[in-house]
């Protein structure tokens, strides 16, 4: 029977030596994902994949990444939430990895909300 | 849904909704028997019988948000239309489980797709749930289980996003491998890359 290797999990090990301090007290940042059926047949896993690139960048510790199910509202899907503590939660519609990254950049990195991609406030 | 990996992501996402602790993923490629078969088994409460009759209808669901349930309706079409079927197998306290077949060389079946990307999405976004995923092709066969992972690795956060982006590589990489292991019966095609 295959699994990974004693090579795969050092490096695996590896990563969590090197990314620093280990996380301390509660997340200042809150992002989810909405993986419903719906948002996973628009496209959420690839949305995903891209926060999780962006997110091994940054190398933030402060910054949760959840998913979570259907919110119902179907048709405006992939939908993202981002909660910064202390501010509303934004849901960005209709994402995309290109759309993911940007928001990563400028509303989680920077706090400028995308108001462009966002539905409203929660 | 444009690969099968997506269905199973759904599927075990219902799982997961539905308090599980445990959820296993094994998928058969069968060469000999033309036989592609995926079966996602849970541990959480199950149902009763009445309600697992139902399991198809997709206006038949315990939300609130929306008014129908797709999930599992979705993989039901997608098996019929390639000589396969759904059959779910679940009570009250013993779990639910899941098998879809698919005639494996059948024109209208899904790819496969990116596993690797499905479980990376289960594992960065249910930390409090484990995951063993198998994955046989013919005589070969690749196994990945959570539990046995942080034990090996005690200490390290699987939901790190380091961490997830090597886990994620390797299981990639070693299920590339598992395709292109054995020479490709008539009509199939290695099944693991991305397709998206």
């Amino acid at each position: 029977m295959s699994k990974l290797t004693i090579e795969d999990l050092q490096r695996i090990k590896e990563q969590t030596t090197k990314s620093t301090a280990l996380r301390q007290g509660d997340a200042r940042v809150k992002i989810t994902v909405h993986m419903g059926t719906c948002g996973i047949a628009a496209g959420a896993r690839a949305v995903m994949t891209a926060l999780m690139e962006e997110m091994a960048e940054a190398d933030r510790q402060d910054i949760r990444v959840v998913t979570s199910g259907c919110m119902g509202m179907c048709s405006s899907e992939p939908n993202v939430t981002v909660e910064i503590l202390d501010e509303e939660p934004i849901v960005y519609q209709l994402m995309d990895a290109n759309r993911m990254r940007q928001v990563f950049r400028r509303h989680v990195l920077k706090g400028e909300v995308q108001s462009g991609f966002a539905q409203g406030r929660l | 849904m444009r690969e099968l990996s997506l269905h199973i992501l759904d599927i075990v996402e219902n799982g997961i909704t539905a308090g599980a602790g445990c959820i296993t993923i094994a998928i058969d490629e069968s060469g000999p028997a033309d036989r592609l078969t995926i079966r996602v088994c849970d541990d959480g409460p199950g149902m009763p019988a009445q309600k697992a009759l139902n399991l198809e209808d997709p206006f038949m669901t315990t939300r609130t948000t929306r008014r129908v349930g797709l999930g599992l309706s979705l993989l039901a079409a997608a098996a019929r239309r390639c000589e396969g079927e759904v059959a779910v197998a679940t009570a009250p306290g013993r779990g639910t489980e899941v098998t879809a077949t698919f005639r494996h060389s059948h024109i209208d079946r899904a790819p496969l797709g990116d596993m690797a990307a499905t479980l990376e999405m289960l594992i960065v976004g249910n930390p409090q749930v484990d995951f063993v995923y198998s994955h046989r092709v013919d005589d070969r066969d690749f196994t990945l289980d959570t539990r046995e992972l942080k034990r090996e690795l005690a200490g390290v956060d699987l939901g790190d996003p380091m961490v997830a982006r090597e886990l994620t590589e390797s299981v990639r990489r070693s299920l590339r491998e598992l395709a292109a292991g054995g020479t490709p019966g008539p009509g199939r095609q290695p099944d693991v890359e991305a397709h998206d």
